[in-house]
Order: C-alpha cells, then sequence, then structure tokens
C-alpha cells in the first residue's frame, strides 16, 4: 500500500483505475476480450523476448532512438531556459504514434488475431497501423469521420497504399469520437478475429496503461540522452508536451513522474479560447468527469451529459476526451494542464520553422507556443524538454489557408 | 418485488412468454413518443424499455443510433425521460418500464439523485450497456439498495466460466444478447439460441430474455418459444423513423406480441 502513496507510477490498480479514473465501462460482449488482453498483455510485458522484438523492430524500422536536440536559436531567440526537443517527428510514418501500434500489433500477432481495426483523426494512428499491418502481412481497417476524410486526403492515400481499406464514418457527426464508435461497433461484432489498434492512452483498461508503456520509451530515451549530453544524472527541470488523447504526453511524462524536481506541463488545444461556448477541445481545463469510450475521465459534455464535440485547428487534438491517466495526474496536481489557442499554436508553427528548419505538426505547435510563454522568464540554466511528436508535412494545407497563401497556384 | 417480478410471475401462471418492446425516448418528439409508450400495453406489450437517448450509443446499429438523434434534436434530455415515465404512471401502474442507455448521463445526474427520482418516476429497472460487473460499485449495487431491478447483459462470448460473475447482482430478468454485434444487425437464430438460454438458465432461477436482431412476429414467437420472452427494438424504431403514426406502429407492435404469445 505504501508504493501507492509514495509513487506516480504504480498506477492503474487491479481494476484498472488511476484514482477515480478510467476503468471498464465496455459492453459484455467485449469484456472476456478485455480481460484477456490484459491477461496476455501482462504475459508479454513480462517476457524479454517481447521486448527484444520491439527493441529490433524500434531500431531498424522506426529509427529509435529519435535524437533529443539542443534548440540553440529557439533558446537565445526567447533568452531565458534552455530548449531541448525531443526529434519524435523523425520516427518512420513520421509522429510517434508507431511506437505504440508496433508494441499493439506484435500483441495481436501472439494473441492470433488475423484482422486489425483503427480510429484515426488526423490520420497519423492510421497511417501509423496501415503502415505496420503492411509490414506483417495483416488485413486492416481504418476508421475515419466522414468530414477528416475530406480535409486529410493525403493521409487517406497514404493509407490505401498501405494496403488498408478507409472506412469513412458518417455516424454521429462523422468525427474522430464518432470513428471510434464505429470501431467499437466493429470490434463487437467481430470479436472472435480482430483485434482493436487504440491511437491514444484511453480506451477501457488495460489500453490507458499498455498504449503509455509503449510510447514511455520518449522519455526513457530522454533520461540518457540528457545525461549524455548535460552530464550524469541531470534530468530536465520542465518536460512540456502536447495532449489530444495524450498519448505522446504520457510517454515523455511517466518515467519522470516520480522525480520531484521535474515540473510537468501538458498542453491542451484551446480552439478559439477555452469558454462557455466549448469551441476549444481542453477537456480538463474546460471539461469535467463522465464516462466515455470505455473509461471514466474529464470529457467536454452539456447539463445532460451529452458529449460535445471539439475544435481544434489540429485534427489530432480534436477529441472530446482524454487519457484517464492524465485527469487523476491532473487532480492530484502531479501535473499542470494550460490550453493555448489556434492562433497561438500558428504563431510557434512558424517560429520553429524560422529558427530552427523545422516544421513541426500543429499538435506539438500548441507544445511549443507554451515553451514561447514561460521561457523566456526561466533563468538559462533552467532545462526544458519539449515533445516534437509529429512533423508538419500533413499541416502545411490548413496552414496555408490561415496565412492566406493559395498552395494551388503559389500566390 | 418489482413490478418486473409480479408481471413474471402473472405470466408463468398463464404460461405465457414475454414480449419486450424497445422504444427510444422523446423520438422523434416528446408528445408522440408519449402517445406511442402509453399505446404499447394495449398493444400486448408486457415489459416497455425505454431508451435513453445519447450522442454515443457505441453498442447501437443505425437505427437506434438515428432515433437517439432525432429524440435530442427534438431537445429530450434525463429529466424528460423521467418525466415521460411519471406521465405513464398516472395511467398505468403495472406494466414495468425498464430504462436502457449508457452510464454518462446517469453519471451526469449523479447516481443517488438519479435513483431516488427514477423509483419516485416509476421505474423498475435498469439496463447500462456500458457497465459490466466489473464495474458494479457505479450503480448496480446502489440502484439494488433502491429497490430497482439492474438488468445484465449476458452474450455469446460469455463463457461458463464468467456466467456467474455476470449472473451475480442481476436481478429482475437476464437479456440474452442474441448475436455478437450491434442492434438491429444480423437476424437471430432460434437454434443458436435455445441451447445458450439452456446454458443461462442453468446458473439462474431469474428468467431469460433474448433481444438484438429480432425483427418480425414469426421471428419473435421462434426466438419466444426458446426462452422467456423476447425483445423487439430496431424494428419498431425504425417505423417511428419512417414517420409512421402512432397507430401504425402500435399495430405492428401488435402483431409482434401476438408472436410472441403464440409461443
Amino acid at each position: 500500500m505504501t508504493d501507492l502513496f509514495n509513487s506516480f507510477m504504480s498506477g492503474p490498480d487491479e481494476h484498472g483505475r488511476f484514482g477515480e479514473f478510467g476503468g471498464r465501462f465496455v459492453s459484455e460482449t467485449l469484456m472476456p476480450l478485455i480481460l484477456e488482453l490484459e491477461a496476455e498483455y501482462e504475459k508479454a510485458k513480462n517476457d524479454p523476448s517481447f521486448w527484444a522484438e520491439m527493441d529490433d523492430l524500434w531500431k531498424h524500422y522506426v529509427g529509435r532512438p529519435s535524437p533529443l536536440y539542443f534548440a540553440p536559436r529557439l533558446t537565445e531567440h526567447l533568452g531565458g531556459a534552455k530548449i531541448y526537443l525531443k526529434r519524435d517527428e523523425l520516427n518512420h510514418t513520421g509522429a510517434h504514434k508507431i511506437n505504440n501500434v508496433l508494441g499493439q500489433i506484435l500483441l495481436a500477432r501472439r494473441m492470433g488475431k488475423t484482422r486489425i481495426i483503427a480510429e484515426t483523426g488526423a490520420g497519423q494512428h492510421g497511417v501509423a497501423t496501415a503502415t505496420v499491418c503492411a509490414r506483417f502481412g495483416l488485413k486492416c481497417v481504418v476508421y475515419m469521420g466522414a468530414h477528416d476524410v475530406e480535409r486529410q486526403a493525403p493521409n487517406v492515400f497514404r493509407m490505401r497504399l498501405l494496403g488498408a481499406e478507409v472506412v469513412p464514418v458518417t455516424s454521429g457527426r462523422g468525427t474522430l469520437k464518432d470513428a471510434m464508435n464505429d470501431a467499437l461497433r466493429d470490434w463487437v461484432t467481430n470479436v472472435r478475429d480482430t483485434f482493436y489498434c487504440i491511437g491514444t492512452v484511453a480506451g477501457p483498461h488495460p489500453y490507458p496503461a499498455m498504449v503509455r508503456d509503449f510510447q514511455s520509451v520518449i522519455g526513457r530515451e530522454v533520461r540518457w540522452q540528457l545525461a549524455e549530453q548535460e552530464g550524469e544524472g541531470r534530468l530536465p527541470d520542465t518536460v512540456i508536451a502536447a495532449i489530444g488523447g495524450g498519448s505522446n504526453a504520457m510517454g515523455l511524462f511517466h518515467p519522470f513522474l516520480d522525480e520531484p524536481s521535474v515540473r510537468i506541463i501538458g498542453v491542451e488545444a484551446g480552439g478559439k479560447g477555452v469558454n462557455e461556448k466549448f469551441e476549444h477541445c481542453a477537456s480538463l481545463t474546460g471539461g469535467r468527469p463522465g464516462v466515455l469510450h470505455g473509461n471514466k475521465t474529464y470529457l467536454l459534455q452539456d447539463d445532460d451529459g451529452q458529449i460535445l464535440e471539439g475544435f481544434s485547428i489540429s485534427a489530432g487534438l480534436d477529441y472530446p476526451g482524454i487519457g484517464p491517466e492524465h485527469a487523476w495526474l491532473h487532480e492530484t496536481g502531479r501535473a499542470e494542464y494550460v490550453a493555448i489557442t489556434d492562433a497561438e499554436a500558428l504563431e510557434a508553427f512558424q517560429l520553429c520553422c524560422a529558427q530552427e528548419g523545422i516544421i513541426p505538426a500543429l499538435e506539438p505547435s500548441h507544445a511549443l507556443a507554451h515553451v514561447m510563454k514561460i521561457a523566456p522568464n526561466l533563468p538559462a540554466d533552467h532545462i526544458i524538454v519539449m515533445n516534437m511528436c509529429g512533423r508538419g508535412d500533413k499541416d502545411i494545407f490548413t496552414v496555408a489557408r490561415h496565412l492566406g497563401f493559395d498552395i494551388d497556384t503559389g500566390a | 418485488m418489482t413490478r418486473i417480478d409480479s408481471k413474471f410471475a402473472a405470466l408463468k401462471a398463464e404460461g405465457k412468454k414475454a414480449f419486450v418492446a424497445y422504444v427510444m425516448a422523446g423520438d422523434p418528439d416528446y408528445e408522440t413518443s408519449m402517445e406511442i409508450v402509453k399505446g404499447l400495453p394495449g398493444a400486448g406489450v408486457d415489459i416497455i424499455e425505454l431508451g435513453i437517448p445519447f450522442t454515443d450509443p457505441m453498442a447501437d446499429g443505425p437505427t437506434i443510433q438515428l432515433a437517439g438523434q432525432r429524440a435530442l434534436e427534438a431537445g429530450q434530455t434525463l429529466e424528460r425521460t423521467l418525466q415521460m415515465v411519471r406521465e405513464f404512471r398516472t395511467g398505468d401502474d403495472e406494466t414495468p418500464i425498464v430504462l436502457m442507455g449508457y452510464y454518462n448521463p446517469i453519471f451526469n445526474r449523479g447516481v443517488e439523485r438519479f435513483l431516488t427520482d427514477a423509483r419516485q418516476a416509476g421505474v423498475d429497472g435498469l439496463i447500462v450497456v456500458d457497465l459490466p460487473p466489473e464495474e458494479d460499485d457505479e450503480l448496480c449495487i446502489p440502484a439494488q439498495k433502491a429497490g430497482i431491478n439492474f438488468i445484465r447483459l449476458a452474450t455469446p462470448t460469455t463463457d461458463d466460466a464468467r456466467l456467474p460473475k455476470v449472473l451475480t447482482n442481476t436481478s429482475g430478468f437476464v437479456y440474452y444478447v442474441s448475436i455478437t454485434g450491434i442492434t438491429g444487425a444480423a437476424d437471430a437464430q432460434a437454434a443458436d439460441v435455445g441451447p445458450e438460454v439452456a446454458r443461462i438458465k442453468a446458473h439462474t432461477e431469474l428468467p431469460v430474455v433474448v433481444g438484438f436482431g429480432i425483427k418480425t412476429p414469426e421471428a419473435a414467437q421462434a426466438i419466444a418459444g426458446v426462452a422467456d420472452g423476447a425483445v423487439v427494438g430496431s424494428a419498431i424504431v425504425g417505423l417511428i423513423g419512417e414517420g409512421k403514426s402512432p397507430a401504425e406502429v402500435l399495430a405492428f407492435v401488435r402483431s409482434l406480441s401476438d408472436g410472441a404469445h403464440r409461443a
């Protein structure tokens, strides 16, 4: 019991709870499979051969470890803290998503599942899943909101090239949460041969813990990489990451939860501003606890408990919930959560291009925007590590539109 | 004894199977929905399942999804659903009413407050799709304490090892989901369902009622023949979605209940 009170890293409990958050809120049809998955994951987690296979793929297929890069011009420009970027945008498929997908697909293979389903918003998790399915010759079906299919056409084409079937979701309002609903409906129908590869630290237990464990490679690398560059035992003073569902953030944060000197900041998508009109996706700063997609967590919802649509310039943050472990870290105060608006993220996006020659995705641009706010007021020996969780190629069309640049005519 | 227990005792005495009808509360609007619900007992319905609309009904097919959207667009809330039960009870104090839906609207209202209000309104049972036995502390146990039946779903993936866990803390009846899938999808087959119902009955004294994939009077008869009753939802809700009048909807319900009662 003592451990539970002294450690932030021992969760979830045997019921899949982080404090009151998490759990297994799924229909009975799925429950036996969820329990089987939990047992299989426990086995795999303690099997060195599972991690040996992961390490091999991470190294040779994904390109890990991703560099921990000191950003000299950003640091100088902001004139305060020393800024490091964890370059997960250099992974194969251009984002952190593949870290987790590899783990889940290896697990699916162990369980004898032959058909993989996934949901995707911006398309990054869908592309990562289609990629790994192609690598292992598995059938792949990706559910994607009809609206996202339209605005993310290049990723739809990528998934099809990789052999996946992309199903445009028109149920509900045709967004990421509806894509997740349809994936769950598929799963409940094809439960015997299908594995649901969830893209973030949400869903029923064991998904939040399992996805976190697969993404924690990010934070573990940061620990030794920073020690290499700054001296043995040197920890970051602040770690910071963007949050939609929260998988890249959980991956960076988790290895530092029990280091009290490390300040932990999650950045939510503030859209047009966190207000009562809900034109944002900031579940923690602008929502309250509820139950959706298999877990209890903070949600955007109305007075009747109906789920609201989020709003963000970044399709990857456009989700009305957040991983349950974040909800718990928020309530315990171990991590801070802030919101950044579309306009602030766009400014950070441009600054990163100009100062470091890195075109970031809109998701980490939110994290960078918060770095821009805090770095100038911190001393030069304060080290910030920010997760550059995705590259911006997918977002140049959106950004062009907001900056008034016609990408077809070049004017 | 809830109204559900009394109803099954009475049906057993008559040697009849139960016919359970599902409609979404407030679909397509409060008044029309109220008219249909009030007409259900007269159309031979033994137990009414009243759906609580929710934006994200992840175990439901398109028919029920759209019904929920229509109800929400017409302004249905959990409070108005409870109001429907209160209004129904002014003219009918016998027909059991089971509220069926997802946990978030209930959690949002507050479990204790919801149970007090539901009990006072005249609700007899709850079916909450996303609360498996692993989450019994959330609502199941408090509901039983408040005198409201908590009706559990058993499914084709619920094996013998797991059945006792599913049946513990279940009351009123057991709802056997005939297929692995969502509402309104594949057809339930009596030949598959019969042995499954027998398997469940070996573990419990409770009546076992079968739902999902029952669309016609013939199917209602065949399925009720191998169980203690049959549930029809999507086929009825589909007619409401087509804009059929309450009289037309109730005529179809009558054909279904006749089918089930022939079993």
